[in-house]
């Protein structure tokens, strides 16, 4: 193979591979992509079913349930236009408590419920999370 | 009067990286002007091997130059001269910086606003120091003084290249630190006042509080900085149009140091997160994770073709490319974790001006970089040319995966961030990395496998099969062990089977060589490569056979997690230096008549800043860990424990651990080969 064909091909294969991983990003992004929701969002969207989703908003007052198994637990998300309510088995973070931010991971059920698989609570006002922050923000202005 | 002089230090260090840019572009300039191009003496080079280092010798052709340039000459190699001398006192003067910046921290001088906002006059001393650099302004202190040290040990120990390049090296280094210094001295002064001075600090965040932080930051940063240096020694053979082996050589010590430090600091971190985090997981594909991954495998990737360059001479276009790529990786590596886009520990302060700061200097350097790459990439010659069955081209292949894998960790590292721009919120996470980019990943290795089995230049298939009996029935008798075996995931089962593949693959290459013969990057290879198979054994282990349970338990009341039976004692509280926590004795047990051993996980408090972590508390076996993590109580007398046992997850850093060691057993072997090359030629 002559030397200038063989450049040729390899910045070909360079571009397949490059253009290969691109594609195979972007495909898997469509599904595994996990979009954020605060409660008011999916009273107007409607139900994200099927697929992985943080739910965004505020924990509300006396929501917070504990079961008898003692691992599990239930509460109510609030961004001040809807509610949502969560199931989660965990441990809660350290700061995950009622009238504070908190993201859930997880996903929706059909009832418009929220199985979490994961919390994410407010840190300290240093490291907060910007989609707590946002979406807190915006509650606010909402209300005014 | 520290901290001011700390200022003076890190200004006059600036005005130096300013100095030290200027001469060296002048002297490279006129290099180019009154001597011969470096174009023009390449095949009286690759004759010699080894270029003159005089300028004036190699002009021994124009002596049909006027007179007058002799003199310019002379300037020339002058100007050139003190560029080194420069490029040294500008390391020892940000060192300077650094350390004034480490004695007001282990002073507790809170009239200085970096320790009144990040340290505690009651921390331990290893926190005081380490505080040092565990917050924003610091940490930027730590990379420019790792850079300038990096370049001042350049200008020493560098002593094979050509002048000019060289010269043009040190003048990109001083362009990089330059951007730095900048940031440091108008967006992030680490040595402002407070005034008045408060009673006490702020405190560390208690997460950063631990042995770790002493060590990881420093290993990633000399990893990332180690690959400024490979970036700027490709910028100063471009500059001088001299890409070739002489410069392949240079820089590979360089881009080995820079990976064998990466490999540290990743798993370092990695470990640091799965005991301190308290999820039971190693990795998380979090954005801070991504942003030292991407930076090691473009440093893999030109590992890899730069061996190709030094010692077949091929792939010179594509190692310069890898070399803009790489650096460019650590520099949005820096953005990502400093300018506070992202979420994380990491990311120390949210502020907007810091931010586009960074973002400009990472325009300007790595935009910069690509247009001088394109620019020159015409006039870099055709190298050595190969049969795509060779080692070259199993590299090429190793080399263009990597890019792959490199590409969809950057894409779904960057993706959410742009969405956000466009006022989407969304996150990219585990199962998209694992699903893209863990197919490819497997591949590469099967190609790793064969790779150091192929010989340079030509080779054929039927040869390389030959090689490849062994391991391939290797994989295949522990494929189908595995598929006997239930519930045993698809991605797992290949992981471990290519994992036994690779590990007998890459010992293959000492069969039937003289052990003592065989040079020591040669057994750097082999033990790299047996690194990553028993790092993956580890990875495909943990996934595969990891047993969890979470209960809210009774004091007295036996839990079961794998072998193990696990009671919990009782919980007391229990106060440390700067905490106290609530402490559970757990005795353990494995299977019926097993030893008892204890476990203590904590749930601690910290006052300043208010925070509460939790210490899992982990029992290391020979074949696998298991993991604690106490919970809250539930208010009627029982604890939440979450319990795992992860069978062989050690090999995971263990793995980390050999690829490192390999890095170093090759970079040692290369330099002792450097070295006797040198006395050979300086003696014969």
């Amino acid at each position: 193979m002559k030397a200038k064909h063989q450049r040729l091909t390899l910045v070909v294969l360079a571009l397949a591979a490059v253009g290969g991983a691109s594609v195979l990003a972007l495909s898997a992004l469509k599904d595994q992509a996990a979009f954020f929701y605060a409660p008011g969002d999916v009273k107007k969207d409607g139900l994200p079913l099927g697929r992985a989703v943080r739910l965004g908003g505020m924990v509300a007052d006396h929501s917070i349930q504990r079961l008898s198994d003692g691992v599990s637990m239930r509460f109510v998300v609030t961004d001040g236009v809807a509610t949502v309510p969560v199931a989660f088995k965990g441990i809660a973070p350290d700061l995950f408590r009622e009238k504070s931010g908190v993201v859930a991971e997880g996903s929706f059920n059909p009832d418009g419920s929220f199985t979490a698989t994961n919390l994410l609570a407010k840190h300290d006002e240093k490291y907060m999370p910007p989609e707590i922050a946002g979406k807190m923000h915006e509650t606010k202005t909402l209300k005014q | 009067m520290i901290a001011e002089a700390g200022l003076a230090a890190l200004w006059f260090a600036a005005a130096l990286a300013l100095l030290q840019l200027v001469l060296a572009a002048l002297g490279v300039w006129r290099s180019s002007r009154f001597s011969v191009r470096p174009e023009l003496v390449e095949g009286h080079r690759a004759a010699g091997e080894r270029p003159p280092v005089a300028q004036g010798a190699s002009t021994g052709s124009a002596r049909t130059a006027e007179e007058g340039d002799a003199a310019k000459r002379v300037l020339t190699d002058e100007i050139m001269a003190a560029v080194r001398p420069v490029a040294v006192v500008q390391g020892l003067l940000v060192l300077l910086a650094m350390l004034l910046l480490i004695t007001v921290f282990a002073r507790s001088d809170m009239s200085v606003l970096l320790v009144a906002e990040n340290s505690h006059s009651d921390k331990p001393m290893l926190y005081k120091i380490a505080g040092a650099w565990g917050n924003h302004e610091g940490s930027m202190l730590l990379w420019v003084t790792i850079l300038g040290m990096a370049g001042a040990a350049v200008a020493l120990l560098e002593r094979t290249l050509a002048k000019p390049p060289l010269i043009a090296t040190l003048g990109a280094q001083a362009a990089i630190a330059l951007g730095f210094y900048a940031f440091l001295l108008f967006a992030s002064n680490p040595f402002a006042r407070l005034d008045p001075a408060p009673a006490d600090g702020n405190g560390l965040n208690p997460l950063l509080q631990d042995p770790g932080l002493a060590f990881h930051p420093p290993t990633l940063y000399i990893g990332y900085v180690g690959i400024s240096i490979a970036f700027s020694f490709a910028v100063g053979a471009m500059i001088t149009r001299d890409v070739g082996p002489a410069f392949a050589r240079a820089m590979r010590p360089w881009v080995l140091g820079a990976w064998i430090f990466l490999t540290l600091g990743i798993t370092a971190g990695s470990y640091w997160a799965y005991y301190e985090l308290g999820w039971g997981g190693w990795w998380f594909w979090d954005p801070v994770e991504n942003a030292s991954l991407m930076p090691w495998l473009a440093a893999t990737a030109l590992l890899h073709s730069v061996t190709v360059l030094a010692t077949r001479d091929g792939l010179r276009a594509w190692t310069l490319m890898l070399a803009v790529v790489a650096f460019s990786m650590s520099m949005i590596g820096t953005f990502l974790v400093r300018s506070g886009i992202l979420t994380s520990v990491h990311a120390f302060a949210v502020d907007p001006t810091r931010g586009s700061f960074i973002l400009a200097l990472l325009a300007l350097y790595i935009g910069g970089a690509m247009l001088l790459f394109a620019l020159r990439v015409g006039t870099v010659k055709q190298g050595n040319g190969f049969d795509f069955v060779s080692r070259e081209g199993a590299l090429i292949a190793n080399n263009l995966l990597l890019t792959v894998i490199l590409g969809i960790v950057l894409i779904g590292t960057l993706y959410p961030i742009v969405a956000a721009a466009f006022g989407t919120q969304l996150s990219v996470g585990p199962p998209f990395f694992d699903k893209a980019a863990g197919p490819v990943a497997l591949v590469l290795v099967a190609v790793m496998a064969a790779g150091p089995l192929l010989r340079w230049r030509r080779d054929t298939l039927a040869a390389v099969f030959g090689r490849m009996t062994v391991p391939v029935a290797a994989t295949g008798v522990v494929l189908i062990l595995l598929a006997t075996m239930s519930g045993i995931a698809l991605l797992p089962m290949l992981g471990l089977a290519l994992s036994a593949g690779l590990a007998v693959a890459s010992v293959a290459p000492l069969w039937k060589r003289n052990l003592r013969r065989t040079p020591l990057f040669t057994y750097g290879m082999v033990v790299a490569h047996l690194g990553i198979a028993v790092s993956l054994a580890g990875m495909a282990c943990d996934t595969a056979f990891t047993q969890a349970t979470l209960v809210a338990a009774r004091v007295g009341e036996p839990q079961h997690v794998g072998p193990f039976t696990v009671t919990l004692d009782g919980i007391k509280p229990v106060i440390g230096p700067n905490w106290s926590a609530l402490e559970a004795r757990l005795s353990a047990r494995r299977g019926e008549d097993g030893a008892v051993f204890y476990l203590r996980p904590q749930s601690r408090y910290f006052a300043n800043p208010v925070t509460v972590t939790s210490e899992s508390a982990i029992a290391t076996r020979w074949d696998g860990q298991l993991y604690t993590v106490l919970g809250e109580p539930d208010g009627t007398g029982r604890w939440q424990l979450r319990l795992w046992w992860k069978p062989f997850v050690t090999l995971i850093w263990f793995g980390g651990a050999l690829i490192a060691i390999g890095g170093a057993l090759s970079l040692l072997g290369r330099l002792a080969r450097g070295r006797r090359a040198a006395l050979r030629e300086a003696y014969a």
